[in-house]
Parts: C-alpha cells; sequence; structure tokens
C-alpha cells in the first residue's frame, strides 16, 4: 500500500478504543522532540492533537485501547486496512486494560446497577486487546506507555529496525538506576522480578513495589515469587488483586491472579 | 612504608579530593549502605550494621561508634568500572565519532577484600586477552582504592571458602583497619601511589598492639563467615553435572529476573543496542548491562538457545564456578554473597552447590 503522503513523508495516525487517553497524550507529551517527530512524519489523524482529520492509508498507525462493544469490532478492522504498519500502544490495547476486570463477572449485572436504562447500553462480554481481532505489528506495553519508548518504536518503524524495547524483568532496570530492592531491603512486595521493564524502574525508585503497569516479563515465574511474597505478609485477596489491574487477562498475570483466586475459595471454604 | 595509625579520616578525604579524586564511601540512604559521594567521615554510617540473609538485608544500629561495622553493600566496585550502561558510537552520514569515554577519577572508600578480589577477576576480563578494553583501563586507573578489612561479615558472606577474605591482602592502594578503644584506624600502603599520601597525613607509627588488634579483627571476622562453599574439585563437579535434576528444582524457584548477576560484582556479560535518531539522520550504538537469565542474551535466529529457568541457572552457576576457569584461570566467583542476599526469593548460590554433589 503507498500511504506515503505530501513529498515522500510518511503519515502517521492515531487512534483511540477503550481507553482513558493517557497513552497517546504520552505522544504530545513528547515536547523536546515533537517537533522532530513532526518534522518526519505528518501526523494525519490524531484527533486528541488536531480535529483536521487527514484520509487514509496511512503508514504508521497507533492504536490505543481495547475492543469493548460491537463498533469497536468494526472500527479496528478499518483501521487496519488503512494502516500499513499498526502498532499498539499501552495496557488497554496489548492486554484489554483495566477494564477487562469485567471478564471476571456478569457486565449485564454491573450495567443494571449502573444506568437507568441499560438496554441502550451496547457493551461487549469481555474487553480484549487489538491483537485479538487484527494482526499487530508491535506492542507496546505499559499503564501509561513510557514516553522514551514511544519515541523508540516510531524511530524503529520510521527506519524499518526492530524497536529496542527489551522484554525482560524491571530488576534489570532496577539495579541500573542503582536502586536498591525494596523487597530485600524494606520487606515491599513488589512485581518487578515478573514484570517487563520498560518504565524505567520508577516506582522502585521511589521505594515502592512495582504494579505490574508493563505485564508479564518474557518468562515470568509468579508461583515461585508470589510464595515470597505470603512470606512478605500478603493475603490471598491481595494476591489476587496485584495480579488483576491493568494486565488481568495477560496470560500468565491472568494465571497467577486465579491461582490466588481458586486458593482464596479453599480458604473461605475451609473458614470455620 | 611500614603500617601507621590515623586516628581521623578527615584529612584522608580531603587529601585525595585535593587531588581531584571523588571521594565514594558507604552512606546509609534508604535503609540500604550505597557507595555515594561523601565530604568527610561524619557522612558514614557511624553505629550501624546489617543483617544479612537470603533474599533479605536490614540495616539497623550496633550499638557501637563504627564507621564500618556492616558488610557487603548492594554496590560493587562494578558501577565505577563498567557503567550500566555507555554510548559505543555515534554515526552523522559518513562520519563516525567514537566519543571519550569519561573516566573520572574516583576514590573508593570502604571497599572490601572481596571486592578486591572482584577487580582482579575484571582486570583479566577486560585486560587479558588480545583485545583489552581501553575505557575499562582508564576508569580502572582512575581509581584510588582505599580498602577496608572487614570487621563484621554478613550472613550471606563466605570469602574464606573462595580464597578472597576477609583481610585486604593486595590490590588496594592504601588498606584500613578499624579499631576501638580509642577509636583509630591501622593503615597500610598497597604500593607507592598510596604510601606518598600516608605520609602527608597525620599517623603514629603503629605499635605491636595495634597490629596485633587489626589481626585479631580479621581472624574473628573469618570465624564468622555466615556461609561456605566446599571448592574442592568443585570446577570439575560442575562441569559433571549438566544432567543433574537440581536444575530443574531451582529453576522451580527461580525468578530469571536477573537479580544476582546485576549485584554480582564479577558479571560483565553486556549486550549492544543501535539506535536511530527521529530527525536529524543520527544513528548510533550502546552498551548495556545484560545477563545471561534474559531470553534476548542468547538468540539467535529468533529464538532463545537457553530457553528454559534451568537452563539460564545452570549456564550461570556453570559459567561462575567451572568454565570461567577455562576462560581466565580463575573461579568467577569470590564469596561477596551478594547474589544471595539480593535474590528476592533468597535462592543461595552455596546451597544450590552443596545440592550437586
Amino acid at each position: 500500500m503507498g500511504a506515503t503522503g505530501r513529498d515522500g513523508v510518511p503519515r502517521l495516525a492515531v487512534w483511540k478504543f477503550a481507553s482513558c487517553d493517557g497513552c497517546q497524550l504520552t505522544l504530545l507529551d513528547c515536547e523536546d522532540e515533537l517537533l522532530s517527530v513532526a518534522a518526519r512524519v505528518e501526523i494525519a489523524y490524531f484527533l486528541e492533537a488536531s480535529s483536521a482529520a487527514g484520509p487514509g492509508p496511512y503508514d504508521l498507525s497507533l492504536v490505543e485501547g481495547s475492543i469493548s462493544t460491537p463498533d469497536d469490532l468494526e472500527r479496528i478492522r478499518h483501521v487496519r486496512r488503512v494502516s500499513r504498519r499498526l502498532v499498539t500502544i499501552g495496557a488497554c490495547a496489548t492486554a484489554g486494560g483495566i477494564q477487562a476486570l469485567r471478564d471476571f463477572a456478569d457486565v449485564r449485572e454491573f450495567a443494571s446497577v449502573v444506568y437507568a436504562r441499560p438496554e441502550y447500553v451496547a457493551t461487549l462480554d469481555r474487553s480484549t486487546p487489538i491483537s485479538a481481532h487484527v494482526p499487530v505489528d508491535f506492542e507496546l506495553r505499559g499503564c501509561p506507555i513510557d514516553r522514551r519508548q514511544l519515541l523508540e518504536v516510531v524511530a524503529a518503524f520510521l527506519a524499518g529496525r526492530r524497536p529496542v524495547v527489551p522484554p525482560h524483568s524491571v530488576c534489570v532496570e532496577c539495579k541500573a538506576r542503582g536502586n536498591p530492592c525494596v523487597m530485600v531491603a524494606h520487606g515491599t512486595p513488589c512485581l518487578g522480578p515478573v514484570t517487563q521493564a520498560g518504565c524505567g524502574a520508577l516506582c522502585p525508585a521511589f521505594n515502592r513495589g512495582c504494579y505490574g503497569c508493563f505485564g508479564p516479563m518474557e518468562s515470568p515465574n509468579a508461583r515461585a515469587l508470589n510464595r515470597q511474597l505470603r512470606e512478605l505478609g500478603m493475603s490471598t485477596p491481595e494476591l489476587v488483586r496485584v495480579y488483576r489491574t491493568f494486565n488481568a487477562t495477560d496470560e500468565p498475570f491472568l494465571r497467577a491472579g486465579d491461582a490466588a483466586a481458586d486458593e482464596a475459595a479453599r480458604e473461605a471454604g475451609d473458614a470455620p | 612504608m611500614d603500617a601507621v595509625v590515623i586516628r581521623s579520616l578527615d584529612p584522608l578525604i580531603g587529601e585525595l579530593r585535593s587531588r581531584g579524586y571523588t571521594v565514594v564511601g558507604p552512606v546509609s540512604r534508604d535503609e540500604v549502605i550505597r557507595m555515594s559521594e561523601i565530604d568527610a567521615e561524619s557522612d558514614l554510617p557511624a553505629g550501624l550494621t546489617d543483617e544479612q540473609a537470603p533474599g533479605r538485608y536490614r540495616l539497623g544500629p550496633a550499638g557501637d561508634g563504627m564507621f564500618f561495622g556492616f558488610a557487603a553493600s548492594p554496590d560493587s566496585a562494578k558501577r565505577f568500572t563498567q557503567p550500566p550502561s555507555r554510548t559505543l558510537f555515534r554515526m552523522h552520514g559518513e562520519t563516525v565519532e567514537e566519543p571519550e569515554e569519561p573516566a573520572p577519577k574516583v576514590a573508593l572508600l570502604g571497599i572490601r577484600a572481596c571486592d578486591l578480589a572482584a577487580l582482579a577477576v575484571q582486570d583479566r576480563v577486560f585486560l587479558g586477552g588480545r583485545h583489552p578494553d581501553p575505557g575499562y583501563r582508564r576508569r580502572r586507573e582512575n581509581l584510588f582504592l582505599v580498602a577496608v578489612n572487614c570487621a563484621v561479615p554478613g550472613g550471606t558472606c563466605f570469602c574464606v571458602s573462595m580464597g578472597t577474605g576477609p583481610r585486604a591482602t593486595s590490590g588496594y592502594d592504601l588498606a584500613l583497619t578499624e579499631l576501638a578503644g580509642p577509636h583509630r584506624f591501622v593503615a597500610e600502603a598497597g604500593g607507592e601511589r598510596g604510601a606518598e599520601i600516608l605520609r602527608l597525613l597525620p599517623h603514629d607509627p603503629a605499635t605491636e598492639a595495634d597490629l596485633h588488634a587489626a589481626r585479631e579483627v580479621s581472624r574473628c571476622a573469618a570465624e564468622h563467615m555466615g556461609r561456605s562453599v566446599d571448592t574442592d574439585g568443585i570446577k570439575e563437579r560442575v562441569a559433571s553435572a549438566p544432567e543433574s535434576p537440581q536444575w530443574q528444582e531451582v529453576a522451580s524457584r527461580c525468578l530469571t529476573c536477573a537479580n544476582c548477576t546485576m549485584v554480582c560484582p564479577t558479571c560483565f556479560c553486556t549486550t549492544v543496542e543501535d539506535f536511530t535518531d527521529l530527525g536529524d539522520g543520527t544513528a548510533g550504538r550502546t552498551e548495556r548491562w545484560d545477563s545471561c537469565f534474559t531470553l534476548g542474551f542468547t538468540e539467535v535466529g529468533g529464538a532463545p538457545v537457553r530457553g528454559s529457568g534451568a537452563a539460564r541457572y545452570r549456564q550461570w552457576l556453570t559459567h561462575k564456578f567451572s568454565t570461567w576457569f577455562d576462560q581466565f584461570g580463575t573461579s568467577g566467583c569470590i564469596g561477596c554473597g551478594r547474589c544471595i542476599t539480593w535474590c528476592p526469593v533468597g535462592i543461595d548460590v552455596t546451597e544450590e552447590l552443596a545440592k550437586l554433589r
């Protein structure tokens, strides 16, 4: 598909599905680099930044948000059709996002409590990542995504190379940054060892445990980590909750949360 | 130059600073001993001690005024000899530019015998062989090493087993032994560079009693190792166990998070990453710390060679205690115990080695 626009400049589109807009805002947050981006690409479709929506096709589409409505199902196919490269950005687009917590419950039940006329709400039973519906060229993790990684992905796609986005644990970044381990030194529960790097080990740098915003790392051993989290005093319901956040239905975190939930159910059954 | 006694570290710190050194020593920060810039001995963590166990580190009061009453901190000299990341080159069009790497003059005050042993291992890695690393050489030459003999080994220490401590015997510019009653240091120079500075400091000759007290510190420390390793035939023992079921067992506990390799003062593995700038046509290559515990480390043709946690743990342990001898003529392990303390789930390398028997 020959999408290239004016003067041979690649055309960029930014799309929103079920999301909070934080990830696409990260592009606008690239204050120092924004002019370089704008010089290298034509920002053809980016409603968050401009209501002037240029027609497709596009060389690179950044897609934020999960698929949560019947309408989304149609629209993502359109986005795929008009995009030469499609990159999903953020936990909603790559893993279903925090709204995928609906998968663990009955969404109609929620709707009946929240809305006066729930029949007006057209929504799907589950919130799913973009890759569950159309082929995706690259998934950039995070809740929200990291600014430097976004620039790296855009630069890599413009240069036609593989983005440098390492899938190893947060611990590697933590040690490179010179943070002491909050688990070892303070006994603070931390998901860093099972979570993919990318944030620059932000929370541990401020003596907080990792919340797992970037989803499971390349070879997570949540079972082993959970034993230690229990040693540090985490209860079974707490263990369920730490995995059921932004990446709750990403397979390794789903299994880790489910295993803890099964245990919680057993504990409840055993209770006198 | 004979050993002398100094009463305060401030003249030493001042002299090093006047010679252009940034003095880096132990400080207490975020409840951990860190190696950080200091201005005076009052910055040192007086009266603090650490409790170290597998997967556990706690700092607390020792009830004395000693400056160095703790064992190895998570920081070794590695960060100063081999920074976590560095730019190898940049290119713009046809022009390639190799930046002069910064090699700051740093005086490390309070590094331990195990750390000196680690530096000797690193020297073999980076300066031995046919391709010495000039950046490492410059950083290494700009280090001034003030060792402190360990008085209080940690619960995960095993330098005695590895023959690297607790007393510093070589590789330092100055070695100090901290003594109480009255508080003082026995100072020894490891060469002319150290002696030259020592002569300038206010000092008294060390008496036989001082020297005896200093020897006693090391003798007591040697008796209080938290861990031990049977090193007899270790190279062959580990090499002959590639099919041991122990690798699967440890993999069930291992997070493959890479913390052990990051805190290890001899683990030197890196990866290179290429970058292209967005706008101005600049490209380049950076080098950063990597680990044999990441999948990318052995990725060939799109898939890792060592895909399982068992394969990766086996690689690490086998390299440290066996193939390192083949490659560099020494053990890769110097017995500091950092990998045990800083493993989030407390995997103990000394226990794993014992189970391989």
